[in-house]
C-alpha cells in the first residue's frame, strides 16, 4: 500500500465513522495534538469529531537524513473523539483491518503508556498499541489539557503513518517507503531533511531566535486581550516551535530548558481558559446542534 | 440454601503494573462487606487479566440473620392512662417501631418504669446487599493513577466496558455509571467471541478458555513460565530469571503462547546489558543464556494469542528488536569513541539540583568526601588512588548516550567504559558499586573503594539537600534519601566500618560550603541530618527485632559509630533476657534522673557521710574495669560489672537525702550520682529501658 493511499484509506474509514475531514493546520507544529483541531476543541462540553493528518516537525530528532528511523518532519494521522465511545477500540481496530492489517495474523497489544505534552500542560492515560512488538498507534483518554480539567473526555488516536507503512511495504529505510507509483518519500522529503538538520543543529540563530520567542510571547498576551483566540493561540504554537529549535540546537542550558517549557505552559493555559470562556459565552453552539441531531 | 456469586469487570487493557493490586482490594473489600452485613460464605476466588477482574463467592448465605432488638420507649406513666389503655404516646411508639402490645413490657431504669419493645429487625436479603453494595465495592478499587472517561462521572484505571453479575446463575441486575449489569462477558479480543452469555457460574473458567481466555492469572504464569523455559532448554539454554518481568507479561496477555526468536550474532559482541536492557526494558523479552550466563543468540517473548501465523509475529518482532538494538549498539559504538574521563567536563552542563550546581560539581565533592573517608578509614595510599579515580569518573556515564537512553544501567555503563577505557578494576567496579544498594534488599559493594564512594555519594545528596531544606516528609521522599540513609548505614553494617557519621556529616556539609559556597544554618542542618540518620537507625533495628526501648538506650548513649550501636544493641538485647533486672534497672533509673539535676560529676571524698561512701568505694572499684571492658566492646561484660552496684545504689537512696539545703553537699552527692551516670551511659542508655 503506498503512503498516500494509506493516508487516504484512515482518512476515509473515519470520515464514515462520522469524522470531520480536516486539512493539516498551517503553522509549525511538534505534534498532531497541537493543532488547534484538537488542543481547543478538546475543552469545555461540546462534542467533537474529526481526522487530519499533521505533518509534525521534532528538529532534535532530525538526522540529516541519514538515520533509517528517525526524520525532522514525520506525519502524524491524528483522530479526536469526544466523548470517547464506549466501542473505541473495536473502531480504531477495524480501522487497522481497513488498511490491511489483520489482528488474528499478528500479535496487536495494549501497553500502558501515559502520554503527557508538559509545553501544553496536557496529560491522559492510554496505551501505545502494539503491532508485533512495534509501536504503531499511541491512544490517550485527554484527562487535563491547558493545565485545565477535561469536562467531557476525548479519545485521541495518532497514528505513526511512517511506522505502519514500513511495516506494510516491508523495507527497513523510511526513505524507502513508496509515496505513491512514482517517488519514494526519501525523493520527496530527504533534502529537506538534510537542510533543517543543518539549520537545526548548526546555522539556526540563537539570538535571532530568542528575541523572536520573546517577540511571540508578547504577542500572544497582547492579542489575547483583545479577545482573539485563535490568532494568540498561533502564536503559542510558534514559541513552541522556535523553542524546539533552540533546544535541538544546544542553546537551552537545563535550567533554562525548564523555564521555558514552563513559559510556554503557561501560554497555553492564558489561551485555553479564554477558549473555554469564549465558547461559554457563545453558548456552546456545537452542544446546541448535536441537540438537534439527536431529535 | 448456600449461594453462589460471580462479578466480573470488564475493562479495556489495565496497566500490567496495577493488575495484581487491584484484585487483592476486590477481595478484601468483598471481605469486608460480608463482614459488616453479617453473611458467611464459604470461599471467595479472584481471577484476572488485563481485560477483566472476576470475583468468584461459594457458600454465600442467602440472607443475613434477623437480629432481636430491645427498644426503649417512653415512661411508664405516660404510655398508659388511670385505666390501663395505651396512650397516644405509646401507640405512636409502637408505630413508629413495628411493633404490637403484645411484645411490650415494662421495666425499672433507676427508679423510674418505661416501656420497652422487643423488635425482630429482618435480615436483608443477599440480593439487597450485593446490588446495593457491588458497586461501591468497584468504585472502592484504588489505583496509582485513575482516569475519567466520555464525559462519565467514575474514575478508574482504565474504561469499564462490561460487568456481569450472576446470583446463583441469574443476573443480579445494578448499574454503575450507565454500565448495566448482565450475563454477557467477552472472550479473547480478536480468538474469542465478542458476545458470551454465562449460564453457570461453575462453567466460567471453561466457557472463558473455550474463547482463548486464561482467566487464572497462576495458570497463565505457569505456561509462560514453562513454556518459555523449554523453547530456551531446546537451544540449549535457561531464561534469565526475573519474577518482575514473568509477571507483568503475566498480566499483559489474556492467551499467552511463547514464542522465540533469533538476535542477530553481530549484536552479541556487545556489553551484555547493552543487548538485554533494551530487550527488557522496550520488548518485555526474556534474554536466553547458556550455562556459563553467555547471552544465547535467542530471545523469547509471549504472544497474546494461539499458534496461528507465528512466523510473523516472529518476523515482525525480530524487525522491532533489530531496530532497538541498533540504536544500542549505535550508542555504546559512539561512547566509545572517547574515554570515559573525557565525558566529566560536559557534567557541567548538566545541573545536578538547582541549587546545588552540576554534576560537575557533585563530582568534585564526592570525591574529596569519598577521599577524605579513605584517610578516615585508613585504607592506605593504594586505595585511597583508586577511591580518588572512581570519585573523579563516578558520574561521567550520566551524559554518554547509552546511559542518557536508559538511566537504570548508571553505573553498569560507568564501569563497562572504565574497563574500555583501561581504567584498573577496582576503579571500575566502584563506579559501579557507589550506586548499591539500588533497592532494599539490593546487593552490596564488595570493595572497599566501591563502599566508600557509595557512602560518599549517598551523604552528599542528603547532605546538600537538607543543607536546601528538601527533607522526607510523611510519604514524600522524591530523592529516596530515605532509602540512601539505610544505604549508608547497611554499608557501615556490613563492612564493618568504624566511622563517625557526626563527622562524616560535617564534612560533607563542609564540602559544600567550600565547592558551592552554599550558605545555610550549618548547626541547625547538621542537627536534622542526625536526627534523620538516627530515625533510619531505629527503624533498621527495630525490623531486625530489636525491641524499640534497646534501640532508645542505644541512641541515647549518642555514640557516634553505627557498627558499634548495633554491637551494643545486641549485646543489650542478650543480657536483658537475664532475671531479676527490673530492680536493678529501676535504680538506675533513679540515677539517672537525678543526675540530670547535677552541676559536676566532682566528688569531695570528706564531704561524703558514712552511708554515701559504700557507693562511692563500690562505684571506685568497678570503675576502672568496667571502663576496660567498653573499650573491649564487652558491653555486656560491662553491665555485670554495673550490676554489683545494684545494692549500694539502693541503700544510698534509702539512707541518704540528696536534695538538701546545703549546697554543698547536695552537689556533692549529685557529683556522686552524676559520676555513676557519666559511665553508665557510655555503654547505654539503662533509663530508657522499659522493665517488665
Amino acid at each position: 500500500m503506498y503512503f498516500q493511499d494509506l493516508m487516504l484509506k484512515l482518512l476515509d474509514y473515519w470520515g464514515n465513522k462520522g469524522c470531520t475531514i480536516l486539512e493539516p493546520y498551517d503553522v509549525e507544529k511538534g505534534a498532531g495534538t497541537m493543532s488547534p483541531h484538537t488542543f481547543l476543541r478538546s475543552l469545555g462540553p461540546e462534542p467533537w469529531k474529526v481526522v487530519y493528518v499533521e505533518p509534525s516537525r521534532r528538529p532534535a530528532d532530525a538526522r540529516y537524513g541519514q538515520n533509517p528511523n528517525r526524520v525532522y518532519q514525520h506525519h502524524q494521522l491524528q483522530v479526536i473523539l469526544k466523548p470517547s465511545p464506549d466501542e473505541v477500540q473495536e473502531m480504531y481496530l477495524d480501522s487497522l483491518r481497513a488498511i490491511g492489517i489483520d489482528p488474528l495474523k499478528h500479535d496487536i497489544r495494549f501497553v500502558e503508556d501515559n502520554w503527557e505534552a508538559p509545553t501544553l500542560g496536557a496529560w491522559g492515560l492510554g496505551w501505545e498499541v502494539w503491532l508485533d512488538g512495534m509501536e504503531i498507534t499511541q491512544f490517550t483518554y485527554f484527562q487535563q489539557v491547558g493545565s485545565i480539567n477535561c469536562e467531557l473526555e476525548s479519545a485521541e488516536l495518532t497514528y505513526g503513518l511512517e511506522r505502519i507503512a514500513m511495516y506494510l511495504q516491508d523495507v527497513d529505510n523510511i526513505f524507502d517507503i513508496k509515496w505513491n507509483k512514482d517517488y519514494t518519500y526519501g525523493d520527496i522529503f530527504n533534502k529537506a531533511e538534510y537542510e533543517h538538520s543543518v539549520y537545526s543543529f548548526e546555522k539556526a540563530d540563537i539570538n535571532t531566535l530568542k528575541g523572536l520567542f520573546n517577540i511571540y510571547e508578547e504577542e500572544v498576551k497582547k492579542v489575547l486581550e483583545d479577545g482573539l483566540v485563535l490568532p494568540s493561540y498561533d502564536y503559542v504554537l510558534k514559541c513552541s516551535h522556535t523553542f524546539n529549535v533552540l533546544d535541538a540546537r544546544g542553546a537551552i542550558s537545563v535550567s533554562e530548558r525548564t523555564n521555558y517549557i514552563g513559559r510556554v505552559r503557561n501560554l497555553a493555559r492564558l489561551v485555553a481558559a479564554k477558549y473555554i470562556e469564549q465558547r461559554q459565552e457563545m453558548g456552546y453552539p456545537l452542544l446546541k446542534k448535536e441537540v438537534l441531531k439527536d431529535e | 440454601m448456600s449461594r453462589k456469586y460471580l462479578l466480573e469487570i470488564g475493562v479495556e487493557e489495565l496497566p500490567a503494573r496495577f493488575v495484581g493490586e487491584s484484585i487483592d482490594q476486590l477481595k478484601s473489600n468483598a471481605i469486608n462487606l460480608f463482614k459488616e452485613e453479617r453473611i458467611n460464605y464459604d470461599d471467595i476466588k479472584v481471577y484476572s487479566t488485563p481485560r477483566r477482574l472476576t470475583l468468584i463467592v461459594h457458600g454465600l448465605d442467602g440472607k443475613q440473620e434477623d437480629l432481636n432488638e430491645t427498644v426503649k420507649g417512653p415512661a411508664k406513666k405516660i404510655a398508659f392512662d388511670d385505666e390501663g389503655n395505651p396512650t397516644k404516646a405509646l401507640l405512636g411508639f409502637m408505630k413508629g417501631q413495628g411493633i404490637d402490645i403484645a411484645s411490650i413490657y415494662v421495666e425499672e431504669l433507676n427508679g423510674v418504669e418505661y416501656v420497652y419493645g422487643n423488635v425482630v429487625k429482618e435480615g436483608k436479603t443477599i440480593e439487597d446487599i450485593l446490588s446495593i453494595n457491588i458497586p461501591n465495592i468497584i468504585k472502592n478499587i484504588n489505583f496509582p493513577k485513575s482516569m475519567k472517561w466520555g464525559g462519565k462521572n467514575l474514575r478508574f484505571a482504565r474504561p469499564i466496558r462490561w460487568l456481569v453479575s450472576l446470583l446463583d446463575n441469574k443476573v443480579l441486575y445494578f448499574e454503575l455509571e450507565g454500565i448495566k449489569a448482565s450475563n454477557i462477558t467477552k472472550g479473547h479480543r480478536f480468538l474469542g467471541s465478542s458476545k458470551i452469555e454465562i449460564t453457570n457460574i461453575d462453567e466460567y473458567v471453561d466457557v472463558l478458555r473455550q474463547n482463548f481466555v486464561i482467566v487464572d492469572q497462576e495458570e497463565r504464569k505457569d505456561i509462560i513460565k514453562y513454556g518459555s523455559e523449554k523453547l530456551a532448554k531446546e537451544k540449549g539454554g535457561n531464561l534469565q530469571q526475573g519474577e518482575e518481568l514473568l509477571e507483568e507479561v503475566t498480566n499483559i496477555v489474556e492467551y499467552p503462547t511463547p514464542i522465540i526468536g533469533r538476535i542477530k550474532e553481530e549484536y552479541l559482541s556487545l556489553p551484555v546489558d547493552v543487548v538485554t536492557t533494551p530487550m527488557k526494558e522496550h520488548l518485555r523479552f526474556f534474554p536466553v543464556l547458556d550455562d556459563k550466563k553467555r547471552l544465547l543468540p535467542y530471545f523469547i517473548t509471549v504472544r497474546n494469542g494461539n499458534e496461528d501465523f507465528l512466523d510473523i509475529v516472529i518476523k515482525g518482532n525480530e524487525k522491532v528488536l533489530g531496530a532497538r538494538l541498533e540504536d544500542a549498539k549505535f550508542f555504546y559504538m559512539d561512547d566509545i569513541k572517547k574515554p570515559l574521563e573525557s565525558y566529566v567536563e560536559e557534567l557541567k552542563k548538566i545541573v545536578f539540583q538547582e541549587k546545588l550546581g552540576t554534576l560537575y560539581d557533585k563530582t568534585k565533592r564526592v570525591q574529596k568526601l569519598a577521599e577524605k573517608i579513605g584517610e578516615y578509614l585508613e585504607v592506605g595510599e593504594e586505595t585511597v588512588n583508586n577511591i580518588d579515580r572512581a570519585g573523579y569518573l563516578s558520574k561521567a556515564d550520566l551524559v554518554t548516550k547509552m546511559v542518557s537512553e536508559f538511566t537504570e544501567l548508571q553505573g553498569k555503563m560507568g564501569m563497562e567504559y572504565a574497563r574500555h577505557s583501561e581504567e584498573n578494576e577496582i576503579v571500575s567496579l566502584a563506579i559501579f558499586e557507589q550506586y548499591l544498594p539500588r533497592f532494599a534488599g539490593d546487593e552490596l559493594p564488595t570493595t572497599t573503594a566501591g563502599s566508600v564512594l557509595s557512602i560518599a555519594d549517598k551523604m552528599d545528596t542528603i547532605a546538600g539537600l537538607f543543607a536546601i531544606d528538601i527533607h522526607p516528609t510523611g510519604s514524600q521522599d522524591p530523592f529516596g534519601l530515605r532509602r540512601q540513609a539505610l544505604g549508608v548505614i547497611n554499608i557501615i553494617i556490613d563492612k564493618k566500618l568504624n566511622i563517625s557519621i557526626k563527622e562524616l556529616i560535617e564534612t560533607a556539609l563542609y564540602i559544600y560550603v567550600e565547592v558551592n559556597g552554599l550558605a545555610f544554618d550549618y548547626n541547625k542542618v547538621k542537627d536534622e541530618i542526625m536526627d534523620f540518620i538516627n530515625g533510619r537507625i531505629r527503624n533498621m533495628f527495630m525490623d531486625m527485632g530489636i525491641r524499640y526501648d534497646i534501640v532508645d538506650a542505644v541512641l541515647g548513649a549518642n555514640i557516634d559509630d553505627i557498627y558499634d550501636m548495633k554491637i551494643r544493641a545486641n549485646k543489650l538485647n542478650e543480657w536483658l533476657k537475664k532475671e531479676g533486672l527490673s530492680e536493678i534497672l529501676s535504680a538506675f533509673n533513679r540515677v539517672a534522673n537525678l543526675s540530670e539535676k547535677a552541676v559536676s560529676d566532682e566528688v569531695q571524698r570528706d564531704l561524703l557521710t558514712e552511708d554515701e561512701i559504700e557507693l562511692y568505694e563500690s562505684y571506685n572499684n568497678i570503675e576502672e574495669k568496667v571502663i576496660s571492658s567498653i573499650y573491649k566492646k564487652e558491653y555486656d561484660k560491662a553491665l555485670d560489672q554495673l550490676m554489683v552496684l545494684k545494692e549500694p545504689i539502693d541503700n544510698f537512696f534509702e539512707k541518704v537525702m540528696v536534695m538538701v539545703e546545703d549546697e554543698k553537699i547536695r552537689n556533692n552527692r549529685l557529683g556522686l550520682l552524676k559520676k555513676i551516670y557519666n559511665t553508665m551511659i557510655q555503654i547505654c542508655d539503662l533509663s530508657k529501658i522499659v522493665s517488665k
